[in-house]
């Protein structure tokens, strides 16, 4: 989220050396027990490099918090992690799984390494305390043996670096609005300094000049503390300002994952194509638009082959028999960097010109 | 359909387009605050507002800022504090059952929540026919299933014998929301009001919907009020653009112009806010505060506690809506012949750098005025 988007630096994707801070490895979770679950994620693998924004783009119910709880181990149920690795590298280079860590090592890294802001998270805040009392005693659950008061100085200094006057720990939920109450859950997030945010739809709630506040003041945070970053929403334009990265997601799988730019000018899945063009442009030419036919499909009743079948212009007879896994694109030795699951990339068929940008 | 003529649109509003269908001035609405000893909300705030037929009228603002009340307003679900609503240019504040129901009859209301908005229970066949009887009289047997199926082609539901002894549960949203389109379309009205209808939403099908409206208009020559708090849709469906803050409609024009060129520092704002990946340079940046209290507003100009450019004439006189060019106004002294006036500079030279009005973290609540006292 470079906060400098004027100059284009800040960067990070360009950076030369990658290391990767989180790594989800073929995860996978089920809803519902017994004899029928529904596959809601399958085999998905997602690196986040750090100091990097990776945003995640898809529509509603595509499993976008899904993968942020299943990835903390938050998960409730009826919802149950079936497979994978979620792999977390420390600053001194130290690698666990965070899905088998005991359950002492995973409260303690809680927060100190992951912290999470869940969607709709500034209406969880407890209206009948003062908001400074709910940061301290959060600051207090993570942190044994701290004072009350030193509590609530740190809760002071969050605030502050929000751009909350200090003055506001003495508010109420309800006194605050809601882009306050977002930055106030964004502090509460950053206490313990960690490595890792993961922030679930942080500003979809907020109104547009709001939210850009908002997503100013992460990437300036990020800078100033160096934690990375993954921003969840379904608005693919936001993430293409604000992210160095994008992964789009559908039904369950990641369809694609390439550098923001890259998304935009040169998207290589027929899904990415058509979510980006389902957004009407601010300015340039006015042209018609028309979305993608059909709807997202029930995760219960998904189709065989690739999941985007029924409503691709682009697919095959082979898409529907098929399963496409998520690999290099078609120009794999120009773009490394970049995967996608689509058989057209493959072997099956040519490349339409459409996916075909260079 | 009463009027299927074709309706060649153009949005040059500079020529008379006519009598609007719908008329709207000095539109007030006030709600008592709970409690509040005579405190009051000032929701909606003298607007005028003009839809011709086979025009799209975007309504664009914040939450908060009025949109939907004025939607009520004009479907007289609620009486207006002051201010009277035309019909064809007499009159057509209705009182008793009746008119309402002649009223409602030419003008028609969507909602966000297509969810909300359809009976669980009931059947789109039960749905449709019901809006059919109650504007068009009895129809049945053969007349009867002609019209339903006419109305679900007309909104793209097809095969309609697929959709239309369908439960709400059974469909997507964007169905359903084609569903409450088509039993609004029972009615022929002249008017639509579509409230946020795309906002609930997948992202994926929010543009079939509007294609879909689009095409109404054109063919059925349908004047529609499209409420959002997407500025880049606006311009995507609508010939003009209001813009309102607080209440109070703050610029209005032609969508292109509103959008490429916008006059009020609200409006500004609001454009160099919004995701924009082709414009990623224009960004106003480093700006704060917030909406302000609607029970105490501020004085004189509404926008004033943010506006970089306020002056004391600001803070005291309600700016009205002033000609910024062809068919444009903005409700900004910036533009008053006056010498009291404030000079507007960029709202992107003010904000665009950014860097160091971000860096002294100014305290959000110094500049949220009146924002506690809600
Ligand atoms: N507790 C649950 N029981 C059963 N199914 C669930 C449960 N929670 C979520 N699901 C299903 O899992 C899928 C993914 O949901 P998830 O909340 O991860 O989506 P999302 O991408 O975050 O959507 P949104 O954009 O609406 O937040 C959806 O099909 C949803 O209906
Ligand atoms: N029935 C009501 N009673 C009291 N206040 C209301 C009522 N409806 C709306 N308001 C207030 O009026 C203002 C405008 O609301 P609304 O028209 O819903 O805005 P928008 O649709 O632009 O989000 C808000 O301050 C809102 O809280
Ligand atoms: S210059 Fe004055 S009138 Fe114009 S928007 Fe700013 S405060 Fe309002
Ligand atoms: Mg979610
Ligand atoms: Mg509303």
């Amino acid at each position: 989220m470079s906060a400098s988007t004027t100059s284009g630096t800040g960067r990070h994707a360009d950076a030369a050396v990658r290391e990767p801070v989180l790594e989800i490895k073929n995860l996978s979770v089920d809803y519902g027990f017994g004899q029928d679950p529904t596959h809601v994620l399958r085999q998905v693998s997602l690196t986040l490099n750090r100091g990097e924004v990776l945003g995640l783009a898809g529509e509603s119910g595509c499993g976008k918090s899904t993968l942020a709880y299943a990835a903390t181990r938050l998960l409730p149920p009826p919802g149950l992690i079936t497979g994978g690795e979620v792999v977390l590298t420390d600053r001194s280079g130290e690698r666990r799984d965070i899905l088998t860590m005991s359950d002492a090592q995973l409260r303690a890294s809680r927060w100190q390494d992951v912290a999470i802001v869940f969607q709709g998270a500034m209406n969880s805040l407890n209206p009948v305390f003062r908001i400074g009392r709910q940061i301290a005693d959060a600051i207090a659950a993570h942190t044994p043996g701290i004072r009350k008061k030193q509590a609530l100085d740190r809760a002071a200094e969050l605030l502050d670096m929000v751009g909350i006057s200090p003055d506001r720990l003495s508010a109420f939920p309800h006194q605050l609005s809601g882009g306050m109450r977002q930055r106030v859950m964004i502090a509460m997030a950053l206490a313990l300094e960690p490595q890792v945010l993961i922030m679930d739809e942080p500003t979809t709630a907020l109104d547009v000049v709001m939210q850009r506040q908002i997503v100013e003041q992460i990437a300036e945070l990020r800078e100033r503390l160096g934690f990375s970053v993954v921003f969840i929403t379904h608005d693919v334009s936001l993430l293409i300002e604000i992210a160095d990265r994008i992964a789009i997601m559908y039904a369950g799988e990641i369809v694609e994952d390439a550098a923001a730019q890259d998304v935009y000018r040169r998207p290589r899945h027929p899904y990415s194509r058509g979510l980006l063009r389902s957004f009407p442009p601010l300015r340039g030419p006015r042209r018609e638009l028309t979305g993608i036919a059909g709807s997202p499909p029930d995760l219960r009743l998904l189709p065989t082959g690739c999941t985007f079948t029924p409503r691709c212009g682009f697919s095959t007879p082979e898409c529907s028999r098929i399963h496409p896994e998520l690999g290099p694109t078609a120009f794999a030795g120009a773009e490394p960097d970049r995967r996608v699951a689509c058989i057209l990339h493959g072997d099956v068929g040519t490349l339409p010109p459409e996916l075909a940008e260079r | 359909m009463t009027s299927s003529d074709p309706h060649p649109h153009d949005g040059d509003s500079s020529q008379d387009p006519g009598t609007p269908v719908l008329e709207a001035q000095a539109l007030r609405k006030y709600f008592p605050v709970r409690g509040g000893r005579g405190a009051v909300v000032h929701a909606v705030e003298d607007v005028d507002l003009r839809l011709h037929r086979g025009e799209v009228l975007a309504l664009v603002g914040e939450s908060g800022s009025g949109k939907s009340t004025i939607a009520r307003l004009l479907a007289q679900l609620m009486p207006a504090t002051e201010g009277r609503l035309l019909l064809h240019g007499s009159d057509a504040t209705v009182r008793g059952r009746r008119a309402f129901r002649r009223y409602v009859r030419r003008v028609q209301m969507i909602f966000q929540d297509p969810f909300a908005s359809l009976n669980p229970v009931h059947t789109v066949r039960y749905t449709l026919s019901r809006s059919l009887r109650i504007h068009r009289g009895r129809l049945r047997g053969p007349a009867l299933e002609q019209a339903l199926t006419e109305l679900l082609d007309r909104v793209q539901l097809r095969p309609p014998e697929r959709y239309v002894d369908a439960f709400p549960h059974e469909l997507s949203g964007g169905q359903r929301q084609r569903v409450a389109i088509a039993r609004a379309l029972a009615a022929e009205p002249e008017v639509l009001l579509a409230d946020e209808p795309i906002s609930m939403l997948d992202v994926s099908i929010r543009l079939g919907i509007l294609n879909l409206l689009q095409d109404l208009r054109t063919r059925l020559d349908i004047g529609i009020l499209y409420i959002t708090h997407d500025i880049a849709s606006a311009r995507y469906f609508a010939d003009r653009t209001m813009v309102m803050y607080a209440g109070r409609v703050v610029e209005t024009g032609d969508s292109e112009a509103v959008t490429q060129d916008p006059k009020h520092p609200y409006t500004q704002l609001l454009v160099r806010s919004a995701p924009d990946p082709d414009g990623m340079e224009d960004r106003a940046l480093g700006a704060r505060g917030e909406a302000p209290s609607l029970v105490t507003p501020p004085s004189g100009c509404r926008f004033h506690p943010r506006c970089p450019f306020a002056v004391d004439l600001c803070r005291t006189e309600v700016p009205p809506l002033l000609e910024v060019g062809a068919a444009r106004t903005a409700a900004c002294w910036g533009y008053a012949e006056r010498a009291d006036r404030p000079s507007l500079g960029s709202i992107l030279e003010t904000y665009g750098g950014h860097r160091a009005a971000a860096a002294t973290s100014t305290p959000a609540g110094a500049t949220a005025a009146g924002k506690d006292q809600r």
